[in-house]
């Protein structure tokens, strides 16, 4: 066992004889999401590094604290990269990170999220054991998915050491449409668009503006062109607006103020509430700044068959949707299953665990 | 795996209610049978308890007929109100459940539990909402899998994972043994194509996992309960995401006069940036077992052939098919054929599709293996394979979804042969082994159940199957659901005894003893 993990080894044993907490922490970029920031600081960064890459298995298998940016130019040198497209939020995130907190940019209704692209993963557990699940490879039903479940844990089960990941081949072209219209008539487009064989590869709507991406082989992107009409982008416009809902540099996102992110089935109708929004996801994914009661918002998402998350504004309302109290005693046995004492991220997802 | 009706499986190892597992109980005496018996008669509608041997023998197996177990009973509830009455009734009596489909499985993960009931979904088999313009159909747990794609077909969409088995297969087992399929590769698995299940704790209380929605709170209980083999809850509902079908696919057929020319074109296929539909592999035993049944038009003279399908836009697949050809064509291939029309698709498809049917003719019996490993090593396989034939004494046919080297060897045997049965279950587990060996799994898509059970020590540590018993423990605090299947006890692996040595230390040096 290296230094790096050896240490990290050490304090979580230290941790537990002491009865104390640990806040896992990569490069910190999610450090405003999430419920509490409790315990002393486990830094994952020294843990870092490619342990295996074969462009033609598809298959990445890197340490927690690996870059996203170093991740992604060495797949670019191959033709690949992480499909899932996951957020930076201005800063330079861990693959530690990015499957703890689970989020996917522009491209998950169309290709998944990172829990799809998830194949296996090294866990350090309370006890300093180091547990494997899943592998490195596509198809894998051996013993519970363990590695999925880590998927958007918050680190709250322990902390995530290596994770392999599937890659794709980089389309080879990509074309986006602008077309003016209301945000229900996009969404109402999106999700035709969505049911029809189309390389749709993301959806936005934002101030009376509709996008689409188009991603394939050339002769494919141009044909759907030529199918849907709209105006084609500028592709340094086109990619600059992707990367800024991606990485939430779009003002809209990036001002750190309350933000509800909601979560809702793709066509359900537009929530009645005041405020200004932005539209992802073929609809799936509703930004939304507005003045109305958290419960208000929290309603109106249940009703659209999904929930409300608070972004930038930790302390006004819960940050997450409560759980239904049989989820809950699941959520506490499985906290408990994996680290008794509550070293890890405690409350970070769930309050008290 | 393979169509049904089909017998290929005999009977092999052990006469009749022998148990092959301790794990799986002991037989309950006549009175505790009675009470069980009484108390669900008494919750449910008459008919929805079989008890009578003759009703309940067609339940003792599942699609792997070498491990054989009578339950007490079998319940077949046909809503969740009563699916929920008879888990209370378990609950409160402490009787192992064991949830079934439509028994087409292949690693027993259905065998009943002696001192338990088989609780049948079959029955639960409605499309309940099948909304085109959201692309879901929300669908009980008994519908087969083929019967959501027919349902979706007048709107231009289906169900993307196709497993063999498909037209007897229920959602349910899918979802339980988060099955593939040859489409995989591109489509994803079970996982990657339901949104939401409702379902049933231990205790008959409801729980709803996912939603409609692409992000739900908390932890993915969603992804820790596709494949977890009827041991975390029951699945009463489930909810899939349809796919618009493709407006055109067609196939490329390449023979190879090497395999491991084959599994190179394989891998320059992927590295040359394309994901094919499906990229299947059959080895010449398999293509000659195929060809008379199925007259695909097979290049017997190959030793490998390579089946290549492109779907999409008439523009993606006519590109994608002229690279993949170039590809193949580069890679060695000594012929190539391109499918003219969609009569032609379906015959090259009808041999790999065939696969396993054609196994049960040519040999009395067969045994499924199911070893998922990086392709790069597809050909180091197939000499080991070839290896173990010598050592065993037996064939086997290999056909493999080459996509995402997931292997499906066809160990041929006789079980009348005295000793046959035993050296093709040592066969088998030598290659799943194997395949943990090149950094692969012991089950690419049949699971665990009680055919690899053992092979599970191999795999993970005993700190990593107590985290697996953790998660049990989580959903199912009584234990009561599926018991003996999925995770070895450590006992069971001290038995089989040849745990993983880590760090140099003595095997078995942190085990308790029994």
């Amino acid at each position: 066992m290296d230094a790096a993990l050896e240490e990290l080894r050490e304090r979580v044993l230290a941790t537990g004889r002491h009865g104390g907490r640990l806040r896992i922490r990569g490069a910190g970029t999610k450090d405003f999401l999430g419920e509490a920031l409790e315990g002393e600081l486990l830094d994952i960064r020294p843990l870092a590094g490619v342990v295996d890459y074969e462009p033609s298995e598809l298959v990445v298998t890197a340490r927690a604290g690996t870059r996203l940016s170093a991740l992604e130019s060495l797949l670019a040198e191959h033709g690949q990269f992480l499909a899932f497209e996951p957020p930076a939020f201005g800063g330079d995130p861990t693959l530690g990170g990015i499957v703890a907190a689970g989020l996917s940019g522009p491209r998950r209704a169309s290709v998944g999220s990172v829990r799809d692209f998830v194949l296996g993963a090294q866990l350090l557990a309370a006890d300093g054991e180091r547990l494997a699940f899943g592998g490195r490879v596509m198809k894998n039903v051996a013993g519970f998915d363990v590695a999925r479940l880590l998927c958007g844990s918050f680190g709250i089960l322990g902390a995530i050491l290596e994770v392999s990941v599937k890659v794709l081949p980089r389309p080879a072209a990509e074309t986006t449409l602008a077309f003016e219209m209301g945000a229900a008539e996009a969404i109402q487009s999106f999700n035709r668009w969505s049911r029809r064989p189309l390389p749709v590869s993301a959806t936005s709507w934002f101030d009376g503006i509709a996008r689409v991406r188009l991603s394939g082989v050339p002769s494919a992107v141009d044909a759907a062109c030529a199918t849907l009409g709209g105006a084609p982008l500028d592709p340094g416009a086109a990619a600059q607006w992707w990367t800024g809902l991606r990485d939430h540099k779009h003002p809209f996102l990036s001002a750190r103020e309350p933000l509800w992110r909601v979560s809702v089935a793709a066509t359900a109708p537009l929530v009645g509430l005041p405020g200004t929004k932005l539209v992802e996801w073929a609809g799936a994914l509703r930004w939304l700044r507005t003045s109305a009661a958290a419960e208000d918002v929290r309603e109106a998402a249940r009703r659209a068959g999904g929930s409300a998350a608070l972004w930038h504004g930790a302390g006004v309302a819960p940050v997450f949707e409560p759980l239904a109290p049989a989820l809950l005693a699941i959520h506490r046995r499985l906290k408990a299953g994996f680290d008794p004492q509550g070293i890890f991220n405690r409350g970070r997802l769930v309050p008290g665990l | 795996m393979r169509s049904p009706g089909t017998v290929t499986l005999s009977a092999a190892g052990g006469g009749a209610g022998e148990p092959r597992f301790s794990d799986c109980g002991e037989r309950a005496g006549a009175g505790r049978r009675r009470e069980v018996i009484a108390a669900l008669g008494a919750v449910l509608p008459a008919g929805a308890v079989l008890a009578a041997d003759s009703d309940i023998r067609a339940y003792e197996c599942d699609g792997l007929a070498n491990f054989r177990e009578l339950p007490l009973a079998v319940v077949m509830p046909a809503s969740e109100r009563e699916v929920a009455a008879a888990l209370a009734v378990c609950s409160r009596l402490g009787v192992p459940v064991v949830a079934r489909g439509a028994g087409t499985g292949l690693s027993g993960g259905a065998m009943p539990h002696a001192s338990g009931i088989v609780l049948s979904l079959a029955r639960l088999n409605r499309i309940l909402e099948l909304d085109p313009v959201a692309g879901i159909a929300r669908v009980e747990p008994g519908v087969r899998n083929l019967a959501i794609s027919e349902a979706a077909a007048p709107h231009g969409l289906y169900y993307a994972p196709d497993p063999s088995s498909q037209i007897a297969c229920t959602i349910g087992g899918n979802v339980a043994e988060n099955a593939g399929g040859v489409h995989c590769l591109k489509y994803g698995l079970t996982l990657h194509n339901v949104l939401r299940i409702r379902g049933l704790t231990i205790d008959g209380e409801p729980i709803e996992l996912g939603s409609l929605a692409l992000d739900t709170p908390g932890l993915d209980l969603l992804a820790a309960f596709i494949g977890s083999e009827g041991l975390l809850a029951i699945a009463t509902e489930v909810t899939v995401r349809l796919l618009p079908r493709p407006a055109v696919a067609r196939v490329v057929m390449a023979s190879f006069d090497d395999v491991a020319k084959a599994g190179d074109a394989v891998a320059a296929i992927i590295a040359a940036g394309i994901i094919p539909a499906g990229l299947e592999m059959m080895d010449r035993r398999a293509t000659v077992a195929v060809e008379p049944f199925v007259k695909a038009g097979y290049d017997l003279e190959a030793a490998a052939i390579l089946l290549a399908e492109s779907d999409g836009t008439p523009e993606e697949v006519d590109a994608e098919v002229a690279r993949l050809e170039q590809i193949v064509t580069a890679s060695g291939a000594t012929a190539t054929a391109v499918s003219r029309s969609e009569a032609e698709r379906l015959r090259f498809w009808s041999g790999r599709k065939n696969a396993f049917p054609a196994a049960g003719r040519i040999s009395p019996d067969y045994y499924c293996m199911d070893g998922t490993i990086p392709r790069k090593h597809i050909g180091r396989v197939l000499e080991e394979i070839a290896a173990l034939e010598e050592r065993q004494g037996l064939r086997c046919m290999n056909v493999f979804h080459a996509g995402d080297g997931n292997l499906h060897p066809l160990i041929l045997f006789d079980a009348n042969v005295p000793g046959q049965w035993e050296r093709a279950e040592r066969f088998g587990a030598a290659i799943v082994e194997l395949c943990v060996a090149l950094g692969g799994t012991i089950t690419g898509e049949h699971g665990v159940g009680v055919e690899k059970i053992n092979s599970m020590c191999v795999q993970f540590t005993p700190a990593e199957r107590a985290a697996f018993f953790a998660v049990k423990r989580a959903f199912d605090p009584p234990g009561l659901l599926n018991p003996g299947k999925l995770i070895p006890t450590l006992h069971r692996c001290a038995e089989y005894g040849r745990m993983r040595v880590h760090g140099g230390a003595l095997p078995f040096a942190d085990l308790p003893r029994f």
